[in-house]
């Protein structure tokens, strides 16, 4: 009460001043706080005034006051509300988003993999086909072969007996046993053709 | 605080500006008579009606300039009822309202050069402290019964002869706050506006070097109107703490 101190010692040295000043010039010594004659007329007025504002705060102001300060806190709090709707509804969205591009992901995998397991059936079908097929013609071919050979050793066999033949009637006409030159070149060419 | 023609010597009358006096004819002062103080009052009611009522006539969720000065005004008086009442407080919330903004325009109005403080007279700011003191004490009696007089009984005192003599102390001091409560203000204002006076009154006296104490005043100026605010912050405070005696003892 720093404030008030001071000040009483200055009102206190007012009240010197005032005294060594004009001590006896004005008629009404003492102050006019103290002045009784006043009180009525100050307190009635004074009463009036205060009820006067009493009813304009209590019965206007006040409440007028009070409803743009409810009304603004509702108002900040609806926003408050709605932002975090907002919010909550933006993170959603995105769980979704998420949740739909992991689902996709997998789709396209499976895709991938069914498409791949396909292709690679067709593409076995078809070796195994070629495969086959190559099998065939080469038994075929090998059969061929051995038939050409075939032909190839018989025509040696019959050209061996004729030049055999041939031969041994060149060499002693008549002797010739033709079984016995028969057999002579059979066991000759069975080897050779042997190999 | 109209300045006199003073004829070469130092001529104060710091006193002269309380003075209350008729405003139409001369004859006594009885209880109906318009003075300068019943002007000033009328002021100051018109002043609150300008500053609170008419800028909430149409209040707007964003508040214009002189919307957001009631608006404060408003939470300011607020936060002190319910930080030292609590809730149950508010119910004094108007009161304590009237209270404050009744003193800090009185205050602030009695500022004004030629002006008349109404809050520097003891027979305002005694009315004043004697309804808050009638309100504590009827509003204690009736929330706690004949119980309310233990309020003066202070149990932690070490002994009992103790507890009496604070008990007598408590008791003279509680009837005591009605005079320091009122005192305190219009002592306030009344030396305050008499030391700017005084100040005034050396101006003339000293020709050029008068610059000294209108520079003094301006300074003194300064002082008054955070004056102005405190003791009507004060007021309103112990107002509060009043109130909570009553409302919860201890």
């Amino acid at each position: 009460m720093g404030l008030f101190i001071s000040a009483a010692q200055a009102a206190e040295e007012v009240r010197i001043v005032e005294g060594v000043e004009h001590g006896g010039d004005h008629g009404s010594a003492g102050l006019p706080q103290f002045d009784f004659a006043s009180f009525p007329s100050q307190i009635f007025w004074f009463l009036v005034a205060i009820v006067v504002l009493y009813l304009l705060f209590s019965k206007i102001v006040l409440p007028r006051i009070g409803g743009v300060i409810e009304e603004r806190h509702d108002a900040v709090e609806d926003d408050l509300d709605r932002a975090a709707d907002y919010k909550r509804r933006a993170e959603e969205a995105e769980k979704a988003y998420q949740a739909a591009l992991t689902e996709a992901r997998a789709e396209a995998q499976r895709i991938g993999d069914a498409t791949r397991a396909e292709i690679q059936k067709e593409v076995d079908a078809a070796i195994a086909k070629a495969d086959a097929e190559i099998a065939a013609k080469a038994s075929e071919s090998e059969a061929r072969i051995a038939e050409i050979r075939a032909e190839a050793a018989e025509a040696v066999r019959v050209v061996a007996l004729d030049i055999a033949e041939a031969l041994a009637e060149a060499v002693a006409p008549g002797v010739a046993d033709a079984s016995a030159v028969n057999a002579a070149v059979a066991s000759r060419t069975s080897s050779s053709t042997g190999n | 605080m109209a300045g006199e023609a003073s004829s070469g010597g130092i001529e104060a009358h710091p006193m002269d500006q309380f003075l209350i006096k008729p405003l139409f004819g001369d004859e006594g002062l009885g209880l109906f008579t318009v003075t300068n103080q019943t002007l000033w009052l009328a002021i100051g009611v018109l002043i609150a009606f300008a500053l609170l009522a008419l800028p909430t006539r149409n209040a707007t969720l964003v508040p214009g300039r002189m919307q957001s000065v009631a608006e404060s005004l408003y939470i300011f008086v607020r936060k002190m009822a319910v930080d030292i009442l609590g809730e149950e407080g508010l119910k004094f919330f108007p009161y304590l309202f009237t209270l404050f903004v009744f003193i800090l325009i009185s205050n602030v109005s009695g500022l004004i050069p030629a002006s008349f403080t109404v809050t520097s007279h003891i027979a305002v700011t005694g009315v004043l402290a004697m309804m808050v003191f009638l309100t504590v004490t009827i509003l204690g009696f009736v929330k706690h019964g004949p119980k309310f007089i233990t309020l003066f009984w202070i149990p932690s005192a070490p002994t009992v002869a103790l507890r009496v003599i604070l008990f007598a102390i408590e008791f003279i001091s509680y009837f005591v706050r009605p005079l320091s409560h009122s005192v305190r203000l219009a002592g306030n204002m009344m030396a305050g506006h008499a030391v700017l006076k005084v100040f005034a009154a050396f101006v003339p006296a000293m020709g050029v070097l008068g610059i000294v104490p209108i520079g003094a005043m301006t300074g003194i100026f300064a002082l008054e109107l955070l004056v102005a605010f405190v003791q009507a912050y004060i007021f309103t405070i112990l107002t509060c703490i009043y109130l909570n005696d009553a409302l919860h003892m201890h």
